[in-house]
């Protein structure tokens, strides 16, 4: 136990500073301002795996750790898609996961938001066109914003998600 | 009258406007000690703030039950706010209750949010549930047997009594019955308010939760009531820990001078107790769920040694 | 017109409340007919003792009999049976002599004996029955035996007489006496071990007769301890307050551990009841053992709070066993795992089970918590004596009554939560309807009952503390508080339910009317519980009773010692398929497998070896008559 507290004091705080300029695709008719303004001090991020080839999902597993450091603008990941704001969507959706997908969407409460992430969240990336995806995540719940990438990697992730909340400003 | 009206409404505001504070530094505390930089300590107003703007979701299979529960659970953890004495040796209903009263008060409060766990039908309410409830109930014999020691040596069971005896102690914290019945006690807290080692606040995994699997169902205004009343059980227990056993600056002459006083001596105790939870947090891994009745086991252990001490001792 | 008997029962219900009144004022009174019954004629002696007693019949017989009219009517022999048992049950506070005594509680058994009986077909009825008139009938010999002794010893076979006499009896005399009686008392209240006949009993009755077998009718086990320990035979030696204790502190252990692993709705509530008995005897072991030591407001504390407590699980037990037998009514099944979602068919009997639920599981500002409380700061009295020994004793009563306090808890969300809420779990309870009005006002008379209990012990205590008085043969104590607030040996503890049932009920209007203020949305949404996006919830998907009660049967699994029976039927063209699975993980009962089957063995085999003695000839026969003869011509 002392020596864990001996070399995190030793250690500090390895946080990197924000990433500025955040490029995220919009694609939604919500104002940004609006999501700005419910969300701009503190958002909840449910993350659902839509049949992801789970490369979008370690690069999220980094967003927590602490050079990336996600919590210190008040963003946070939650088990449940009652407690969220925000869905977090990662993979081209395929027919199995998109019942699923419509549920979570529907059991988020109002107001809230998607980001579709990756290549793949876009427009089913490599994946397009397969047999057994039916597209990118707008073809299933409305999306908001996109974060391009294949995978996306933890700074382009944290500046989109701060861009699509209005932060840092 | 009116000054004793002031007084109770004073002391809620400070448990009820200073919980999430509290969580809020616990939780800073615990990023910086990892290497992060961590959420503001003020981070947990904005969560309260932004959950009271969103809409309910409440599922088609649970009843009145369900929507009653956070209510009760504001309710027990504000009537319990009045009975500990948190800033004054003369909490406001001390008359009407002790701490015999304050235990069943909280297991109220669990009661009714097992209850909502089962509600939902879901699995991972009802297994929340279940290991809730097993954990409260085991660790009822130790808070009892650590009260009762308690209360043998100011002979009385009543919160402000007991903390005005102990204030005339002078060696009070060198006494090895008073550390062991802390000891327990801070056990004991760490398992009610579902802390590390006992359950963890953060995780993700339903099958490793405990409270939180209760509150899966909760959107909205309802989860903001029930966070911000699980905010005040974690206050009002550190408190308790902190009054009952350092009663310094409770015990002053009555005045404004003494409500200042009380209200920094709990900061600072507060303080101290907050980083020792957090150092813990860090530091230790969450127990398997049948290693915790050994803990509790442990601890309860630890209030009969107190116990013992104190009969044998007197 | 068959509805009769239950409306005369109710009547005479009231009546009883009344005469128990007085008696508990201090208004006694004896009624002597000598003629009536032989041995020493039929003695009612009414006082404050016996008139709380009385008292405590009536205020469950009403609300029974009543709930019984909107019921099946039943047999002509099951009403009348009914009617003897309420009457019978009557007498017993009032009996004054052995053979009234013994006549008016052998009543009560065969009474009730029949009621258990009333589904004459079934097995484990039948079974039931008998273990309970086993039971209930070695418990009459204990008690004939030591009442019998007691009169040869003192020369008088009345009670009144023994109180003078007994004192001046010799150590073992006394002890003796105590011995039998309290094992014959015992076993009518079901303490460990002697219980075996509660489970069996209580859940085959009819649900009113449960509710008076649960409420009352134990409780006269408890009656004839108090007479047995603080009245008849004057002060004793310590060990038999420890006795008393630590069989309360173990009854109320293992009541609550067997009950919690139980998913039979009503055997469930029987176990509860050895619990609360254990949670009494705590209180009357504790009281017997400061009087002992001559702490005279200790010992009233204690006896008060047992008498508290009696009251109050009459209340709430009633009130639990009546909607238990209300869901059965309405579903055809006791079993927990078929039940479910009945908050929304049966609102009102899932109302009044919810006050019943948070009664027993003393939760604040119930009644059940304002005895446990009574009981704890009794149990905290012990500083005041000296020996450490009886310390630890106390102590460890202390930690069982805490330990129960949760563990009841724990029961009870297990039990509401699976009958009543999310999902039935069957056709049955699916389609389950409101109880009849009879029925649900029975449930909310008693309901009302407990709130009161809870809210007013400030009216309540007075009394019992003159009736625990009258016992322990001191003045009445002095005030105790105010209306409002319960104070306890100066200073010690104070407690004020009302003033908690305000703060809480004003405090549940802070969220309503501060939520506005901060301008907290007010949509509300329905939706489907959140499953990670499964397609279908069905009631399988549900947590079980079984699995609720995992956790402790984990914990605790060296008191339960489950066994595992897994039986997997495979598909018959390939192991990989599964077409039937049954699971069950039952615990065994260490009284049965250490206790009654040994001593039920032993029995056996002395039964078969006395048998050699019946040869058949009538030769021999009349050689053992000549014998016996003999023998007594020269004893004598």
């Amino acid at each position: 136990m002392f020596r864990q507290l001996r070399t995190a004091i030793r250690t500090g705080i390895v946080t990197e500073p924000a990433p500025q300029g955040g490029e995220i695709e919009r694609i939604g008719e919500r104002l940004a301002s609006e999501i700005a303004r419910l969300f701009g001090r503190s958002l909840a991020i449910r993350q659902v795996d839509a049949g992801s080839c789970n490369g979008c999902e370690l690069e999220i597993a980094g967003l927590t750790a602490p050079h990336y450091d996600l919590e210190r603008f008040g963003v946070h990941f939650v088990a449940s898609p009652r407690h969220a704001d925000c869905l977090l969507v990662t993979g081209p959706v395929t027919r199995n996961m998109a019942e699923a997908l419509r549920r979570t969407w529907q059991a988020t409460p109002d107001p809230k938001f998607v980001i579709a992430v990756g290549d793949c969240g876009r427009d089913g990336g490599i994946f397009r066109g397969s047999y057994a995806v039916v597209g990118g995540v707008s073809d299933v719940v409305p999306v908001d914003a996109v974060i391009p990438g294949c995978p996306p990697s933890p700074a382009t992730l944290l500046a989109g998600i701060l861009e699509a909340i209005g932060r840092p400003r | 009258m009116i000054a004793d009206i002031g007084v109770a409404v004073g002391q809620v505001l400070v448990v009820g406007m200073g919980a999430p504070l509290l969580v809020g530094v616990l939780r800073t505390l615990k990023a910086r000690l990892v290497g992060r930089r961590g959420p503001s300590p003020w981070q947990p107003y904005a969560d309260l703030r932004k959950l009271l703007g969103k809409e309910v979701v409440v599922s088609t299979t649970t009843s009145w039950v369900f929507r009653a529960t956070p209510y009760v659970l504001v309710a027990t953890t504000l009537v319990t706010a009045l009975i500990v004495p948190v800033s004054s040796a003369r909490p406001p209903l001390a008359f009407a209750g002790n701490i015999i009263l304050l235990v069943y008060l909280f297991m109220l409060g669990t009661f009714f949010l097992a209850l909502a766990g089962l509600d939902a039908g879901s699995a991972f309410g009802g297994m929340g549930s279940s290991r809730g409830v097993a954990v409260a109930a085991l660790a009822e014999p130790t808070i009892i047997v650590a009260v009762f020691a308690l209360a043998l040596r100011a002979d009385t069971i009543d919160l402000g009594l007991v903390v005005e005896r102990f204030g005339q102690e002078p060696w009070l914290a060198a006494n090895p019955a008073h550390l062991l019945a802390f000891a327990a006690f801070f056990i004991v807290m760490l398992a009610e308010t579902g802390r590390l080692p006992v359950d963890n606040p953060a995780t993700h995994l339903e099958l490793t939760m405990i409270h939180e699997a209760m509150v899966l169902e909760y959107s909205g205004r309802y989860l903001a009531l029930v966070e911000w009343a699980g905010a005040m059980k974690l206050f009002l227990f550190m408190s308790l820990l902190a009054n009952l056993f350092v009663p310094w600056g409770l015990t002053g002459p009555a005045g404004p001078g003494a409500v200042l006083l009380g209200l920094l001596a709990l900061a600072a105790k507060l303080a101290v107790l907050t980083g020792a939870v957090a150092v813990l947090e860090t530091t230790v891994a969450k127990l398997r769920l049948f290693r915790v009745p050994e803990l509790l086991a442990g601890s309860f252990a630890l209030a009969f040694l107190s116990l013992m001490a104190v009969i044998l001792f007197r | 017109m068959d509805r009769l008997a239950y409306g005369l029962a109710a009547l005479i219900g009231i009546a009883a409340t009344a005469f128990g009144s007085y008696g508990m004022r201090g208004d006694v009174g004896t009624l002597r007919v000598a003629w009536l019954v032989p041995l020493g004629g039929l003695e009612l002696t009414l006082d404050p003792l016996g008139g709380f007693f009385l008292a405590l019949i009536g205020f469950a017989a009403v609300p029974a009999s009543i709930y019984a009219m909107g019921s099946s009517p039943g047999e002509r022999r099951d009403r009348f049976a009914y009617l003897v048992f309420v009457l019978s049950m009557c007498l017993v506070p009032l009996a004054a002599n052995t053979m009234t005594f013994a006549i008016t509680w052998e009543l009560m058994s065969l009474a009730s004996y029949f009621l258990v009986l009333h589904d004459r077909e079934s097995k484990p009825s039948i079974y039931a029955g008998w273990v309970y008139a086993v039971m209930t009938h070695a418990g009459l010999a204990c008690l004939l035996a030591g009442m019998l002794l007691l009169g040869a010893w003192t020369g008088s076979p009345r009670f009144e007489d023994w109180r003078a006499a007994a004192p001046a009896l010799s150590g073992t005399a006394r002890n003796a006496v105590f011995v039998l009686l309290g094992l014959g008392f015992a076993g009518k209240a079901g303490v460990i071990p002697l219980h075996v006949w509660l489970p069996l009993a209580h859940p085959a009755a009819p649900s009113h007769v449960s509710a008076l077998m649960s409420g009352v009718m134990i409780k006269l086990g408890v009656y004839g301890l108090l007479r047995v320990s603080l009245d008849w035979l004057g002060a004793g030696p310590a060990w038999w307050g420890v006795a008393i204790l630590v069989a309360g502190a173990a009854s109320s252990l293992i009541g609550v551990l067997y009950a919690l692993v139980d998913h039979d709705l009503k055997r469930l509530l029987a176990f509860h009841s050895i619990e609360n008995i254990g949670i009494i005897l705590l209180g009357v072991g504790s009281a017997v053992l400061y009087h002992g030591a001559g702490l005279p407001a200790a010992a009233l504390l204690g006896l008060a709070a047992a008498l508290y407590h009696t009251v109050n699980h009459a209340a709430f037990k009633a009130l639990l066993f009546l909607g238990a037998g209300a869901v059965v009514h309405a579903t055809g099944t006791r079993n927990m795992e078929e039940l479910g979602g009945l908050i929304k068919r049966m609102p009102w009997t899932a109302a009044c089970f919810l006050v019943g639920s948070a009664a027993i599981a003393a939760l604040p500002p119930l009644n059940g918590f304002v005895s446990e409380w009574l009981t704890f700061v009794a149990l905290f009295q012990n500083t005041h004596l000296a020996a450490v020994g009886l310390n630890i004793v106390f102590i460890l009563g202390i930690a069982s009554l805490a330990l129960t306090g949760g563990l009841a808890m724990a029961c009870f969300v297990k039990a509401f939560g699976i009958t009543f809420l999310a999902l039935p779990r069957s056709d049955a309870a699916a389609r389950a309807n409101e109880a009849p009005v009879p029925m649900r006002l029975a449930m909310l008379t008693l309901a009302a009952s407990c709130v009161a209990l809870g809210l007013g012990p400030t009216l309540v205590i007075p009394v019992l503390g003159a009736v625990a008085a009258s016992v322990l043969g001191q003045a009445p104590p002095a005030t105790v508080g105010d209306w409002l607030t319960l104070r306890v040996s100066g200073g010690y503890a104070s407690l004020s339910t009302l003033a908690i049932a305000i703060a809480l009920g004003a405090a549940l209007l802070v969220p309503f009317a501060a939520l506005p203020l901060v301008r907290a949305a007010r949509r509300t949404r329905a939706y489907e519980t959140w499953g990670c996006g499964r397609i279908i919830q069905t009631s399988r998907m549900e947590y079980t009773a079984t699995a609720f009660a995992n956790p402790f049967k984990r914990v605790f699994d060296f008191f339960y010692r489950p066994t595992k029976h897994l039986d997997i039927e495979f598909h018959p063209e390939s192991r990989f398929f599964v077409e039937r699975i049954e699971y069950e993980n039952p615990a065994r009962s260490i009284f049965h497998d250490w206790l009654y089957r040994p001593a039920l063995d032993l029995l056996r085999v002395g039964a078969r070896a006395a048998g050699a003695l019946q040869s058949g000839s009538a030769n021999l026969y009349l050689a053992y008559i000549l014998a016996a003869l003999l023998l007594m011509l020269v004893l004598a």
